[in-house]
């Protein structure tokens, strides 16, 4: 279906069906020029901002668990450094591995979920994983027989695999002993090779070339591919605790949409998620997860959002080995959690969400009860670069038909697999043409 | 041989709860062999929650457009469900999860969808009386339809 230039063209897409938020998105078009891009999310976590006042602290980790099915550790994760930042705790040695083992298996869940049935399928040519499975049914069993595993390390760890229950403020309610997750361990290693095929997979996709200038936001940590901790730094050289967040970033509101938008003071939109975590720490992958990241071509700072797949797919092997890495390590803590006394004071948390930067900021009374909470989830920080991305690339698709413009955009959108777009494609595509 | 009741939905999201609703309901009967168990919908974990087992009953609410309470039943066996947003409420749920099992070779030898005609979806409610009045009648097709069919193989 041609279209004549010059005309306006109008594109809504309205009511995604939900994972975390739920969202639509809007183009505006007159002959080759883009008029207007907005995504429009409907955002749950303000809800549960208003909805943890008066609450005991120790309910925000069970809380803000029930805002993502998809990344509930990274709720849970967040909420605790929050909280025991506040109360002046650290946890440290198996606690914090444990912590980090769990969080390991969410990304290796997540990104799986997202890469074989959402993002991969973009790049052969199908609507979808279910698509793809017709044609390719040993590649999809590959990547949910990895998810599966991911999902028996969040059980093992967590208690249930969806929302779980083991996680608590000072750490968790019951340990695993060496032998259970030793039980995991070949699992995980057959999961370790499969992520390798992975990333050698989708680094034969074609990509468009695209080189985008976002500021990239992400934890950094000295040692470690950052996780469940770090300080937040920039490519524009930011380096600050998870305190110095409301300070450098703002969130602002925007009329299209109840998800506030964030930038970076001084800076503007940012950009969080596998790519920013990439940029800033690409030295800190372990050696098979950085060597198969030089082998699939990506460079020191990779700047295509098309390459975020390949990005995901490193990452997954990553957290397959570091999951491996850390069951080695492990030597049971004396107790499943440190003690963790209320006081009035305000803290600040921020992990890795599987599709970026998740904070937490809680201001609790000396009784321990929240006074006021803010929570700043990924996929907020990052629509104004997605909007920014969409801007771009649609003026070089101007001359597509309605169909395929909506399918690359939906493509664009997926590259930074936002949480609206994890479950599926746009549905009730409307077309509006203007004179 | 396994024997699975599978309650698909949302007990949070009004007429979305009426799976979880009958799983409950069933779970107050002696089943002998059969599990219970409630799901939210997401596809890949439907498909563990059915992975070993033989005879499958799924429930799940719909949009047809139909009176609410009204009971479809269908038999994945003859093939797919009707195209999507005329069936379950899920976005990406119960028919791609099926497409997805067929596609993978993953799909139980026997497994008989029920939807139910929802009225409403609104965050916390109950059922709608006309979708709680179908649930009675719906538990004791399911206790039939296990009765009857005996597990295959």
């Amino acid at each position: 279906m041609g279209l004549k230039p010059r005309k306006r063209r109008i594109i809504t897409v309205d009511a995604l069906a939900r994972v975390e938020g739920e969202g639509a998105m809007y183009l505006e078009l007159t002959g080759d020029r883009v008029d207007r891009v907005e995504l429009r999310i409907y955002e749950p976590p303000r809800f549960f901002e208003a909805l943890l006042r008066g609450r005991r602290m120790g309910e925000a980790v069970d809380i803000t668990a029930r805002i993502c099915g998809i990344c509930p550790i990274a709720y849970q994760m967040s909420a605790c450094a929050a909280i025991e930042q506040a109360c002046g705790v650290t946890v440290d040695g198996p606690l914090a591995d444990l912590r980090r083992l769990i969080y390991c298996g969410e990304w290796i869940e997540s990104h799986c979920l997202h890469l074989y049935m959402l993002h991969a399928p973009d790049f052969l040519g199908y609507a979808g994983g279910i698509e793809m499975a017709a044609d390719h049914p040993e590649l999809v069993r590959r990547g949910l027989g990895m998810k599966k595993t991911g999902n028996a390390l969040v059980a093992l760890l967590g208690g249930r695999e969806i929302h779980p229950i083991n996680l608590r403020v000072g750490g968790f309610y019951r340990v695993p002993t060496r032998r259970e997750l030793r039980g995991l361990y070949d699992e995980l290693a057959r999961g370790r090779d499969a992520a390798l095929e992975t990333v050698r997979w989708v680094a034969g996709f074609e990509l468009p070339e695209v080189e985008r200038d976002w500021e990239l936001v992400a934890l950094v940590h000295p040692d470690r591919y950052p996780i469940e901790t770090g300080v937040i730094g920039s490519t524009t050289g930011l380096r600050t605790e998870a305190r110095g967040f409301p300070e450098h970033f703002v969130e602002e509101q925007v009329p299209h949409s109840t998800a506030l938008h964030s930038t970076h003071v001084g800076h503007g939109p940012y950009l969080t998620g596998p790519l920013a975590r990439y940029a800033l720490n690409r030295d800190r992958l372990s050696p098979v997860a950085r060597q198969a990241a030089d082998d699939a071509g990506l460079g020191a700072d990779c700047r295509n959002p098309f390459a975020s797949i390949v990005v995901r797919a490193v990452e997954i092997l990553y957290a397959f080995d570091e999951a491996l890495r850390l069951i080695d390590d492990y030597r049971p803590p004396d107790r499943p959690a440190v003690e963790v006394e209320p006081r009035a004071a305000t803290g600040h948390g921020a992990t890795e969400a599987p599709r970026g930067l998740l904070y937490h900021r809680y201001q609790i009374d000396a009784a321990g009860l929240i006074e006021h909470a803010t929570i700043v989830p990924p996929t907020s920080q990052n629509q104004a670069s997605i909007e920014a991305d969409l801007r771009h690339l649609a003026a070089g698709w101007t001359e597509l038909a309605d169909d395929e413009l909506t399918l690359r955009c939906e493509q664009a959108i997926r590259n930074h697999d936002p949480c609206i777009s994890c479950s599926t494609h746009f549905l009730d595509l409307t077309v509006r043409r203007n004179p | 041989v396994r024997r699975l009741v599978i309650g698909v939905g949302n007990p949070d999201r009004g007429d979305d709860g009426v799976g979880p609703a009958v799983a409950r309901a069933l779970r107050t009967q002696v089943l002998p062999g059969v599990d219970v168990v409630e799901v939210a919908g997401e596809p890949t974990s439907l498909l563990a929650a059915w992975e070993g087992a033989d005879q499958v009953v799924l429930i799940d609410a719909m949009s047809t457009g139909a009176a609410p309470g009204t009971v479809l039943r269908h038999d994945a066996g003859t093939g797919p469900l009707p195209p999507r947003d005329s069936c379950s409420t899920h976005g990406l749920g119960v028919e791609d999860a099926i497409a997805l099992g067929r596609a993978l070779g993953a799909l139980p030898r026997s497994l008989v969808v029920f939807g139910v005609e929802a009225a409403s979806f609104t965050a916390g409610d109950r059922l709608s009386p006309g979708v709680a009045g179908a649930v009675p009648d719906l538990v004791d097709r399911i206790l039939a339809e296990l009765a009857a069919r005996p597990p295959p193989g």
